[in-house]
């Protein structure tokens, strides 16, 4: 039973790392429609900023957590005005290879300064804030984690539903010819959740990074596994990200707690598919029926 | 008379027949004739081994390249798998080859077929998916056949690898670089000529339709599910063709090449090549690898003289930087690809020497 609970914890906690991660996927699919295969190394870009302003310029850990979500904010608006603006209206297929070649340059790039080798922060969250349940242990950074992600979750969420900036992203998700027609600036809301993405994106790298290390490979395939997660969730639905992510996060952990470590990463692809042929709009996804 | 002429110089297509031809004028089917001749009559014989070997490379990679661009370029589908059924293909000829002692001329054909089977299964999705829906679909298809390839030890042996027997016409072993020439481009040359005709028939027609409105396809009765399928069987053949002809020339096979990375490196050499264009998937094919052999050598010459090792730099970074770069800088700025180019120098000479 002990077993059974470690597992179920295990799997809540990486299954959030999944959630978070996939939130940025979300927030650029929902506004632009655009399948963001970068988003394992904005992940990993962000992660290492933040490594680099620690242990190299050696600043206080709040202001370099700040000052990396301020630029990886910058980062993403560029991104956006640079490569995808051009691709407004284009096949699917350059706006997906437009990503994956963003993909290979950023992990090139990072490649170039700091290697493949894994890197760690200096530890700072203290132990006070562990959770022991019984004969249960979780680790500070996983309080960390689900704390960061409900103070998220909950802003996003009034985001969209309060603020303007939130409301003209949704109807842009909904209707761009409308949204437009409506007086709505399409192409600052496109940059807009670009960056806010990538903002997401470089947080969710820093949390990433303190539990298991900074390393570039790790960081980049987390992005294809946001992938079962989204399609799960609904790929426009911020609270089905985080659902897809726990739910994809225990079948990871069961499967390979009691089947074999070894199916354990190929299990969410498996269920991958399944979705898409049974119910290819996700639990939480918006339903466009279509029979073509 | 102006069938001879260097290059027609205007469109004087009268019928759909004539839209159809595929050389528009004698001078074009002399011209590429010419060229295979020189090419097989001197080519094998004149160049380094190694040129041989990237030559060869070119290739299977068009091979693999021309098949994708029938799903991708031709039909409109995308497939994150291809890297995955390369590597059934090689596996397919290289467990037929070993368990089943079949020559090479049944393995690789059979390992087409099989490869074009799976390839259907993974298509079966595209029946309810479209757009990126699908694409997400033959990504969980290369994960899955990959960590089929790796765990189904019993047929693959894994990681250990297989390898495979030198390929026999009755006594003549096929083995080296010159041989292998004749193999591998007399195959690229049918597997060329049958791309371009298919094309030109009923089910290329079908394809394109669906690729341009699949809605009116299916409006104006082309059963679109029986067709995405065909498509994905054919491109699929084409790549565990490709896949069983690498396998053969590389003597021994492991797992590991076959990744989401070589997927990739395919879908590049399509749309560098340029979408739905047969000679453009080639182009595309010989573009990136002469790219990543030029980066080898770069950054062999850079470690050489001794600039890069203070930097602690390896060969992986820069490749997948100019990679990326390569394939951002093409659909940012060309994204009809080398085809493109090459049709925009041809037809700079269209009224050459006497243009106004």
């Amino acid at each position: 039973m002990d077993f059974f609970l470690q597992l179920l914890v295990n799997g809540v906690c990486v299954g959030l790392l999944y959630g978070i991660s996939a939130m940025g996927f979300v927030m650029i699919f929902k506004s632009s429609s655009v399948l963001n295969f970068a988003h394992g190394e904005l992940l990993a870009l962000g992660a290492f900023f933040f490594l680099a302003l620690i242990s190299w310029a050696k600043l206080p850990i709040l202001i370099a957590f700040v000052l990396t979500l301020v630029g990886s904010f910058i980062l993403g608006f560029l991104i956006e005005k640079f490569f995808l603006r051009p691709l407004i209206g284009e096949k699917l297929i350059f706006v997906i290879m437009l990503t994956v070649g963003l993909a290979a340059m950023f992990k090139g790039f990072i490649l170039l300064i700091w290697g493949g080798n894994l890197h760690t922060y200096p530890e700072f969250l203290s132990e006070s804030i562990a959770l022991k349940l019984g004969s249960i242990y979780i680790a500070p950074v996983y309080t960390a984690t689900l704390i960061i992600s409900i103070i998220f979750l909950v802003l996003f969420g009034l985001f969209f539903k309060k603020s303007a900036q939130g409301i003209y992203m949704r109807s842009v998700a909904d209707n761009q010819k409308a949204a437009l027609s409506l007086g709505v600036h399409v192409r600052r809301v496109f940059a807009l959740s670009w960056a806010i993405a990538a903002l997401v994106a470089s947080m969710s790298g820093i949390v990433l990074g303190i539990i298991n290390g900074v390393n570039v490979h790790d960081l980049s395939s987390i992005g294809l596994k946001v992938f079962p997660v989204v399609i799960l969730g609904g790929l426009d639905s911020i609270g089905g990200a985080i659902v897809g992510g726990i739910i994809i996060g225990l079948l990871e952990t069961f499967t390979g707690g009691y089947l074999s470590p070894s199916l354990r990463d190929v299990v969410p692809y498996i269920v991958l598919v399944l979705i898409l042929l049974v119910k290819p709009y996700g639990l939480f996804g918006l339903v466009e029926i279509e029979r073509v | 008379m102006k069938k001879f002429s260097f290059h027609s110089c205007g469109n004087y297509r009268e019928d759909y027949a004539e839209e159809l031809k595929i050389f528009e004028t004698y001078f074009g089917r002399i011209c590429l004739g010419l060229f295979l001749i020189l090419f097989f009559a001197v080519a094998p014989f004149v160049v380094s081994a190694y040129m041989l070997y990237i030559l060869n490379m070119i290739g299977i990679a068009a091979i693999a390249a021309i098949g994708l661009n029938i799903l991708i370029g031709y039909t409109g589908q995308i497939s994150l798998g291809h890297g995955a059924f390369f590597g059934v293909g090689a596996y397919a000829a290289a467990i037929l080859a070993t368990r089943l002692g079949l020559g090479f001329y049944l393995a690789i054909p059979a390992a087409g077929i099989i490869t074009a089977l799976v390839g259907m299964i993974f298509g079966i999705p595209s029946g309810r998916l479209k757009g990126l829906y699908l694409t997400i679909a033959t990504l969980a298809g290369q994960f899955i056949i990959e960590y089929v390839l790796i765990h189904w030890d019993s047929l693959t042996k894994g990681t250990m690898g297989i390898t495979l027997p030198a390929p026999k016409i009755i006594q003549w072993e096929i083995a080296g670089d010159k041989a292998f020439f004749f193999l591998i481009f007399i195959s690229l040359v049918l597997m060329t000529w049958f791309a371009v005709n298919i094309m030109r028939s009923k089910y290329g027609r079908a394809f394109i339709a669906i690729r341009d409105n699949d809605r009116a396809a299916e409006g104006m009765g082309i059963p679109i599910f029986r067709y995405k399928l065909l498509s994905f069987a054919i491109s699929s053949f084409y790549a565990g063709f490709a896949g069983a002809l690498w396998a053969y020339y590389m003597i021994s096979i492991t797992t590991e090449p076959f990744n989401l990375g070589l997927s990739v490196e395919f879908i590049a050499m399509v749309i560098i090549g340029g979408l739905g264009n047969i000679p453009g998937a080639i182009f595309g094919a010989t573009f990136i690898t002469l790219l990543n052999e030029f980066l080898r050598f770069f950054t062999g010459l850079l470690m050489n003289i001794g600039f890069v090792v203070s930097f602690g730099l390896n060969m992986a970074p820069l490749r997948e930087f100019t990679f990326g770069l390569v394939i951002v800088l093409f659909i940012l700025l060309e994204p009809r690809g080398l085809a493109e180019l090459w049709r925009i120098a041809r037809s700079s000479f269209r009224l050459w020497p006497f243009s106004y």
